[in-house]
């Protein structure tokens, strides 16, 4: 097992840089997810850790080893793909035992290996089989299993359960993340969805167009974006922003919103009045409340799924989420009023979109604030 | 839990569209053109079948005979065929020519498409398209400086003046089959292959060619066949008898001078066609499924 640091990553194809020079650690035993939409270049890092794309600039080290220069079977990782890619002539057995057959492992270390990995996943009884007559569920176990056999440094995955259908990736998460709890290698896990990147992740590394936006633990990540990307990307149904001005009224600081919407703010945030700012709240930390309260909003869609509510609202002009736990019996056309909880309040920057830290002495949120 | 009523449906239907197509339809769109495209086809076999078993009288007039069927059946053409020339010995030649060439043109064919496909240099395209380019060049233009190569090198009249020259339209040919077959193969199952620390060459042999076995198989079937039916360069290289092909031998040895011996002619073109009609039913589902495409997991 071993860490693996990039330093100053940068990736060009051609003249067209898609990674500016990226700084991540990934400790020991850690499992990491990158998460970002499609084009951010997560796929490209993780392809880049696994040697299979050339490093422009900056160093890539795998265990201490600086390993721009050595070809991906001299890594010792093993990799995932997302379309599993097993070997269609291959029985599932001769799958696994691929890379140990290239060692030149003997027959009784293959076997031994193979089925130690296949019983970890329950494959036994589908070792016979050619990858063809595997369910979807299955060809991910056994590419898992191809990977696990060679008791790699570093596992990669690169977005491994997107071609399994809604119900089988909620299981083989938990699957994916038991056996890395089981097994403890170094895994970095590539996905586009952030609600695998929160469950899965010890630390979350979210990407855009190149760059990192934030590191840290999915909590942490989402309790406290760092800028407004990190706020609108992580989190589903997404994080509701307002553009708006900082301004004191009757006494009491709040966000006027660019219509003339009042929202609600904790006092004492120590943010100077007329400043432009983009008010966060997400859907869930808004509450049902009395006219009067917070601020209104017009009942667009009602979306029940069964363990929430989900309300799309008309607030300030723009689409607004609202998430009930309890049930109500909304209409479209109602006008409801909501009240945020002030201490899940973000405010961002309007010009940097970076998160104004604020000094919010009564919050009684946890905090998540380790590195 | 209810019970569902079981199904009532008594004519089971083939699914699709078929519904909409009814037996005139059918015969009009589907069976007539085909009937007429198999006359075609078959037709010019059936001919070439007949006049090997007519005796020449029967070949040349239809009075008291037939033209489409034979009236008094014959040995006397693949007789002379077979034991009056050196037929059995240009078949020989022509299946050691033709398997030598072809299996050269693929061996060579397999690393120029793997490299051009696969491994991404700069210029591969541009490569691979020299390589279409050079299999536009008519043999009849380039015979002539091949010749003299062959001559230079002392291979006139000897199989090798075949067996090397044939490669220059079949591996331009084998290599662009072939590239287009190594596409359909993803390349996460190579990058993959790389990861668990195999070399290119371990990629090609335990990965790449066991996919692309129906892809070898349709190129080797053209290859074959593009080889056992050369007439210039079997006709310009070769001089002696015994060195001759079958396609050239039939027709310089049975045409003697104005007279055309039509029945062991059409003999030794039937059964000259015979191994390749062989090797294309032997081959046929590895053909089609190649024809058809892409890996699939």
């Amino acid at each position: 097992m071993a860490s693996v640091v990039a330093r100053n990553v940068v990736k060009a194809f051609g003249s067209t840089e898609v990674l500016h020079g990226i700084d991540v650690e990934i400790p020991d035993k850690a499992f990491v997810v990158l998460v970002g939409p499609s084009g951010c270049g997560k796929s490209t890092l993780l392809r880049m850790i696994a040697g299979l794309e050339k490093v422009t600039a900056g160093e890539i080290s795998i265990g201490g080893q600086v390993v721009n220069n050595v070809p991906p079977k001299q890594r010792n990782i093993a990799m995932v793909f997302q379309n599993y890619a097993l070997y269609p002539h291959m029985k599932v057995f001769e799958n696994m035992a691929f890379s140990l057959r290239l060692a030149k492992a003997s027959d009784e270390i293959v076997q031994e290996k193979v089925h130690a990995a296949a019983d970890a996943l329950n494959l036994r009884e589908y070792l016979d089989r050619y990858p063809r007559q595997l369910s979807g569920g299955q060809r991910q176990r056994v590419a898992i299993g191809r990977a696990m056999v060679r008791d790699p440094q570093v596992f990669l995955f690169d977005e491994p359960l997107s071609n399994l259908d809604a119900k089988l990736r909620v299981q083989m998460r938990t699957e994916l993340k038991e056996l890395h709890q089981r097994i403890g290698g170094t895994s970095i896990y590539v996905t586009h969805d952030q609600i695998e990147a929160l469950t899965m992740g010890d630390r979350i590394v979210v990407m855009r167009d190149g760059y990192v936006e934030q590191v840290g633990s999915p909590l942490e990540v989402y309790d406290y974006p760092n800028n407004i990307f990190v706020a609108s990307f992580i989190g589903s149904p997404a994080m509701n922003l307002f553009a708006g001005t900082v301004t004191a009224k009757d006494g009491l600081s709040i966000v006027l919103a660019d219509d003339g919407t009042v929202l609600p703010l904790a006092q004492g945030h120590g943010v100077s009045d007329g400043r432009r700012v983009v008010y966060g709240i997400r859907p869930e930390y808004l509450a049902l409340s009395k006219e009067g309260q917070g601020f209104e909003t017009e009942v667009v869609v009602v979306e029940p799924t069964g363990a929430d509510i989900l309300v799309i609202g008309r607030t300030a002009g723009q689409e607004l989420r609202a998430s009930f736990h309890d049930r109500h019996d909304f209409r479209p056309g109602q006008r409801i009023w909501l009240n945020p909880r002030l201490d899940t309040v973000h405010l961002f920057d309007q010009e940097t979109t970076r998160r104004l830290e604020l000094d919010e002495a009564d919050s009684d949120l946890p905090r998540f604030r380790a590195v | 839990m209810t019970d569902r009523p079981a199904s009532t449906t008594k004519n089971a239907d083939e699914g699709g569209t078929d519904y909409l197509e009814t037996i005139p339809y059918r015969v009009v769109a589907v069976y007539l053109p085909l009937g007429v495209f198999l006359f075609v086809l078959l037709f010019p076999f059936y001919w070439m079948t007949i006049a090997t078993f007519k005796s020449n009288t029967e070949l040349l007039t239809t009075e008291g005979f037939a033209a489409l069927w034979i009236v008094k059946f014959t040995f006397e053409n693949v007789e002379r065929l077979l034991f009056q020339t050196e037929y059995p010995r240009w078949l020989v030649n022509t299946l050691f020519v033709t398997f030598t060439a072809t299996f050269l043109s693929l061996f060579c064919a397999v690393f120029a498409a793997y490299a051009i496909e696969k491994l991404r240099y700069s210029g591969a395209r541009l490569v691979g398209l020299a390589i279409f380019l050079a299999y536009l060049v008519p043999p009849s233009i380039l015979f002539i400086p091949l010749a003299t190569i062959i001559f230079k090198f002392g291979l006139f009249d000897t199989p090798f003046a075949l067996i090397l020259t044939y490669p220059t339209f079949l591996i331009p040919f084998c290599t662009w089959l072939l590239m287009g077959y190594f596409r359909s193969i993803p390349y996460e199952l190579e990058e993959c292959a790389l990861v668990d620390g195999a070399t290119r060459f371990q990629i090609l042999r335990k990965i790449i060619l066991p996919l692309a076995v129906p892809g070898l198989i349709s190129a080797g079937i053209f290859a074959f066949t593009l080889s056992w039916n050369e007439y210039l360069y079997a006709l310009v290289f070769i001089s002696s008898s015994e060195v001759k092909t079958a396609p050239v031998g039939v027709v310089t040895e049975l045409i003697e001078g104005d007279v055309y011996r039509w029945g062991s002619l059409m003999a030794g073109a039937l059964f000259g066609s015979i191994p390749v009609a062989f090797l294309y039913s032997f081959f046929v589902q590895h053909y089609v499924s190649s024809m058809t495409g892409a890996v699939k997991e």
